[in-house]
């Protein structure tokens, strides 16, 4: 187990420079720079402000030069945000999306999981078609229609829920049940799914012959098996949760690290564009090993192999 | 005893396609989609970049089928042009990745041994790679470029599809038809393309259907976020969006184009369930 833990830590360095170097150049490569904008700065300013931020280096020394404050964990300075540098910036945002992105997850899992169950121990009755037809139109409404069909209704009509903002706890409901709903709706499908393959096996017909109770088959028997999909489902889900928060908070004008990721880009803030994706990868490859240690608790045969 | 006909395998499989009403629903439903999203554009009398600013926010009628926006232009000349646009990103950028996906899957599995678990490693480290981050980078910083996004799409969605290839073709090359084609001294080129790949096609066709909606999912959020297709042009995400933020005045403009999107991705994916089970009746869902 150490060891799998290990090998995998060690592929995610190669992997981190690999994504570092080609985000480093194609930003570089990219028309534009970071103090070409509409208002006209003098020309020595402009010259300045460059060498300033080693931007007149040869484009290869400013690489080596990244990289060298990268392995002391230096992040560097933002170009456009003044004073500030971007691991500060990405301290101050991240919280914002974190606290989306959990609650979303929370609200999956609360609906997703106990309709799959239910679906799947009511197989071919109204309790799975019901759940499993709501499912499937969850997952073809995009966030960015579900997002402003839920303020209209309860926002504009109803009155009940702040339309936007992240000032108190009522306007988290609204992005939350946006980006939630969608992971919840496959949830339920990979539940129902998970949860039928585990019925069928011969160890849960050995626990009823057993004589346990109907109750104890289910959570202390099936769910065991049943729930492995949704686990696996977990690595990819949180990956998407973090893209998918980029639409949300730009509906809902939420101040979170999504919408910092695109002004940057936007702006040509090399060093935070860089920042960013790399925290966001470091982020998911560390989910994935996660995931990945999750699955090897549940399931002892995925643990012989590794 | 009665002779019994061959039947191919395609042809079971249509038959059992038929069977399943949804599916069929969701063929037709995608049929009259494109055909409305090829033709919509010329049956209606505006186009789609006609401003009128006398007839803004014009609610549905005889005279506009599905109103106006907020310079008078026709939503429904807009909803059929986004149609085309979306529809076309998603169909050829799936292609893209099915080309590149199904190569790789092929040489892969069809090699084995040393190449193949390197190959393979690639596309397990490319996996663990943030992509819609890198894409949407790739649209800000290199502009909204048509072909840029085919290929931005298409690069990150053949991993999947190179895998199942791969898989399909490791059961494949033991098979009798594969070593009876290399004793007869074919080259590899014949028997990867000519013995191979229309047997392993089944489960590719399935997943193409099922990636088609994924992509034009990415492609309206693309749209959504101000990088997809440029103004006056429409796609179904960049209506979405500017249905969005008129919703107030004018809710249908966030309705049709909503509604066209949501029920192709709908029928896409019933298409795609029922497909699976058609071609593969061992793995359909009880």
């Amino acid at each position: 187990m150490k060891k799998f833990i290990f090998s995998r830590i060690l592929q995610a360095i190669p992997t981190l420079l690999v994504i570092a170097t080609l985000t480093f150049f194609m930003t570089r490569f990219a028309p534009g720079g970071p103090f070409d904008s509409e208002k006209a700065i003098p020309e020595e300013i402009k010259v300045k402000l460059e060498s300033h931020f080693g931007l007149n280096l040869p484009l290869f020394e400013q690489y080596l030069l990244y990289m060298k404050n990268l392995l002391k964990g230096d992040l560097g300075p933002s170009f456009k945000y003044v004073g500030w540098n971007v691991s500060e910036i990405i301290a101050l945002a991240f919280p914002v999306s974190l606290t989306l992105g959990v609650c979303s997850l929370i609200i999956a899992l609360v609906i997703g999981l106990p309709a799959g169950i239910i679906a799947a121990l009511h197989k071919n009755t109204i309790w799975d078609y019901l759940p499993m037809s709501l499912a499937m139109i969850g997952l073809c409404l995009p966030t960015f229609v579900l997002g402003p069909i839920l303020i209209l209704v309860f926002s504009s009509y109803l009155k009940i829920l702040p339309p936007l903002g992240w000032y108190s706890w009522p306007d988290l409901i609204l992005p939350s049940l946006t980006l939630g709903l969608f992971y919840a709706a496959y949830i339920a499908r990979l539940t129902r799914a998970g949860m039928l393959e585990t019925l069928k096996q011969d160890y849960i017909k050995t626990a009823r012959a057993k004589g346990a109770s109907p109750s104890r088959v289910i959570f202390k028997h099936a769910l065991r098996g049943g729930l492995l999909p949704v686990v696996t489902f977990l690595g990819p889900a949180f990956a998407g949760l973090v893209s998918g928060s980029f639409i949300i908070e730009s509906i809902f004008f939420i101040p979170g690290l999504g919408k910092f990721f695109i002004t940057a880009a936007f702006n040509r803030d090399y060093t935070m564009v860089l920042g960013t994706v790399l925290f966001y990868a470091t982020l998911i490859i560390f989910l994935n090993l996660l995931v990945d240690l999750l699955q090897a608790i549940l399931d002892p045969k995925a643990r012989q192999e590794s | 005893m009665t002779l019994r006909t061959g039947s191919s395998l395609g042809k079971d499989a249509w038959i059992r396609l038929q069977g399943n009403r949804m599916a069929m629903f969701s063929l037709f439903f995608f049929v009259f989609v494109t055909i409305t999203s090829l033709f919509g554009p010329s049956l209606s009398p505006y186009d789609y970049d006609e401003q009128n600013l006398e007839k803004v926010f014009e609610a549905p009628g005889v005279d506009h089928w599905f109103g106006t926006d907020n310079l008078g232009r026709d939503l429904f000349a807009r909803v059929t042009h986004g149609g085309r646009i979306s529809l076309a990103v998603g169909l050829l950028a799936t292609l893209v990745s099915l080309v590149i996906g199904v190569c790789y899957g092929m040489t892969s599995g069809y090699l084995g041994g040393k190449t193949d678990s390197l190959m393979m490693r690639i596309v397990d480290i490319l996996y663990s790679l943030p992509f819609t981050i890198f894409v949407i980078l790739l649209m800000v910083l290199f502009g909204r470029n048509f072909i840029l996004l085919f290929i931005a799409i298409g690069a990150v969605e053949w991993l999947t599809m190179a895998r199942i290839t791969r898989a399909q073709t490791l059961n494949l090359k033991r098979a009798e038809f594969i070593e009876a084609a290399r004793a007869l001294g074919y080259s590899h080129k014949r028997i990867l393309f000519v013995h191979l790949l229309p047997n392993l096609l089944g489960p590719v066709i399935v997943y193409a259907t099922l990636t088609v909606p994924a992509v034009m999912l990415l492609e309206a959020v693309l749209s959504f976020l101000g990088l997809g297709v440029q103004a006056p042009m429409s796609s179904w995400g960049s209506l979405i969006k500017e249905g969005a933020e008129k919703m107030d005045a004018a809710p249908w403009l966030i309705a049709f184009p909503g509604l066209f999107f949501c029920l192709t991705l709908f029928s896409l994916n019933f298409l795609g369930d029922g497909l699976r089970d058609a071609l593969d009746p061992k793995s359909s869902k009880d």
